[in-house]
């Protein structure tokens, strides 16, 4: 177990080399940000001078070598933009971010798997057919437009909910103020109906799969209850490739907060990076990314793990 | 081919919901490959703009109202269509082709190509789709081309680890293994025989995903990093019409969005319907 783990460690560290490579050189080709960060007036002298002070008048190898050596002493550089150090600037933002996946996830969760298996035990019942139509829907929306109709419905046309900002803070969160909570309520739905379509289709999916395998015809023959055989032995199984799912669903949610943010004006990490690919703010740009990643290879990692727990199979 | 047996388009027509899907995926594809036909202006040419018609609402002489340049959003709309659908075939054919080409070639002869391959691949879904292709966006800049190119990087790999699971399993049956007895070259053994018999899944999946090329696609226009606003998209048609939303101007944001959700929904119907019928497991 401890060779395997430190074998994934390895090949995560390297995921993490090759993306934060990639991304100075794609930054570094997407040109020079000093001719954003000055004003128009500015002489040639100051651009050469501002150059200099943030080391962009070295050779592409010389640049990504000092920040390698940053790296080593737990530093990502100084933001362009903003002058302060970039990991800083993005943990700043993060607990925003972090606040409406986890929400939007939470929510998915808790009403994706239990649609799902509803709907399939009677897959041809009207309201089966009517929670099929509802993620249909859910899948098929992109997650903007989403954002749009809710803003157009609850912020536009009935004046209930504020469609921009976080609102009251308290420790961390929004979640624990009546004005926060006012402000999270559309950008969590609008974060999670495509994740809610997505699990409930998926727990559907599985759940018919299952119900049709022998095991359960016998423990129908045998005489245990409908609900017995729904919700422990057939949900069980079908919620072992789920886990991997929701892993993996859990990054797409971090990253699909840059349209979530954008839309609702939240102050988060989606809403930073943005601005910081327009503003080519290199070094924050990298830090987010690598934050990301990071965050990334640690859900596959726990998800990994939970998987030899509930999957005998697969036990090392 | 195996896929289009008589059989299985006899199934896929069983569901209602399916070929609803598809009469609608059709007529959009119409609509959209002879857009003069259909509308009553043409939204490119500024001539046959006037700024006097800016922000009609919908119902007057311009059935879904105009902008604020004074286009018919209906028009609009069905050119928007039209290079919605540009992107998303274009960009799924071009994925599969590299995708599929790779993930046989990796499934084939193993080994180092392969790791190569789909370390390159890993690497890739370590990491969220809609950034890899912000980025690619942000570099790039704005236009058609390069995001068919963007969406085309995104995508291979869906196709190349399918291809190359299937091929795993089809390299080791007899039909490839006396091909190989009999001398056949490596590249026909992949294209001539194992090829053919790999074909239904990348089907199903390049059917869904075309669905999600078409979002991805209007999510980074409405970032503002896909295409351009003199070429519009319905993303970028949606995105311009929301920054006149709170002014009330509602017409210019939702009847792109409508149009969109429409034609997303039909493809999902018709790739669920192709997926039930090739999933084994719900047969009874």
């Amino acid at each position: 177990m401890l060779k395997y783990i430190l074998n994934r460690l390895f090949h995560s560290f390297i995921v993490m080399f090759v993306i934060s490579f990639v991304v100075f050189f794609i930054m570094f080709k997407a040109g020079d940000p000093v001719q954003l960060l000055l004003p128009p007036d500015a002489t040639q002298q100051d651009v050469i001078e501002m150059r200099h002070a943030l080391g962009l008048d070295k050779s592409f190898l010389q640049q990504y070598k000092a920040f390698l050596e940053n790296v080593a002493k737990g530093n990502l550089g100084n933001s362009f933009v903003y002058g302060q150090p970039a990991l800083d600037v993005v943990m700043e933002r993060l607990p925003a971010t972090l606040e409406l996946s986890v929400l939007a996830m939470l929510f998915s969760i808790l009403f994706g798997i239990p649609l799902g298996v509803i709907s399939s035990i009677h897959p041809k019942a009207w309201y089966s057919r009517a929670i099929m139509f509802f993620s249909l829907a859910g899948i098929s929306v992109p997650v903007f437009w989403t954002g749009m109709v809710l803003v157009l419905i609850f912020s536009v046309l009935l004046g209930w909910l504020p469609s921009s900002g976080r609102g009251e803070v308290y420790l961390f969160t929004s979640a624990f103020t009546w004005d926060g909570i006012k402000h999270l309520i559309m950008p969590v739905l609008t974060l999670s109906f495509f994740q809610l379509a997505l699990i409930l289709r998926l727990t559907r999916t599985g759940m018919m799969e299952v119900l049709m395998q022998d095991y359960i015809k016998l423990a129908r023959a045998k005489g245990v209850p409908r609900k017995v055989i729904v919700y422990y032995h057939a949900l069980k199984n079908s919620l072992i490739p789920l886990i991997t799912v929701i892993g993996i669903q859990f990054g797409q949610l971090v990253a699909f907060t840059i349209v979530t943010e954008t839309i609702f004006a939240w102050p988060g990490t989606g809403k930073l990076i943005i601005d910081s690919i327009q503003n080519l703010d290199r070094p924050i740009v990298v830090a987010y990314l690598l934050i990301i990643s990071f965050i990334f290879v640690l859900i596959n990692f726990v998800v990994d793990v939970l998987y030899t727990f509930v999957d005998p199979r697969v036990r090392v | 081919m195996k896929f289009l047996n008589n059989e299985l388009v006899s199934e896929f027509f069983e569901d209602k919901l399916a070929v609803a899907g598809l009469v609608i995926f059709v007529i959009l594809s119409l609509l959209a490959l002879f857009p003069s036909y259909v509308t009553y202006q043409n939204p490119y040419d500024l001539t046959q703009l006037y700024l006097e018609n800016s922000f009609r609402p919908p119902g007057s002489d311009f059935f879904l109202g105009t902008d604020e340049q004074g286009r018919d959003i209906y028009s609009a709309m069905i050119y928007g269509l039209r290079i919605s659908l540009y992107v998303g075939l274009a960009s799924t054919i071009l994925s599969v082709i590299i995708g599929y080409t790779l993930g046989l070639i990796s499934g084939y002869y193993g080994g180092w190509v392969d790791t190569i391959i789909m370390r390159i691949a890993d690497i890739q879904l370590s990491f969220p789709a809609i950034l890899i292709a912000l980025i690619i966006m942000a570099l790039w800049g704005e236009g058609v081309g390069k995001i068919i190119i963007a969406i085309t990087i995104v995508n291979w790999v869906y196709y190349a680890r399918t291809a190359r699971g299937v091929v795993l399993s089809e390299k080791e049956k007899d039909y490839a293994q006396s091909a190989k007895a009999l001398g056949m070259g490596n590249l026909s053994i992949i294209f001539k025989e194992i090829m053919p018999n790999t074909t239904a899944p990348i089907i199903v999946i390049a059917t869904v995903r075309i669905a999600n090329a078409i979002i991805l696609e209007a999510t980074l226009s409405f970032l503002g990093l896909g295409v351009p606003i003199t070429e519009p998209s319905l993303g970028s048609l949606i995105s311009n019409g929301y920054q006149v939303l709170f002014s009330g101007y509602w017409w210019a944001s939702v009847f792109p969005g409508m149009l969109l959700m429409v034609l997303i929904i039909s493809i999902n119907l018709i790739g669920d319907r192709m997926r039930d019928i090739m999933n084994p497991r719900l047969k009874r």
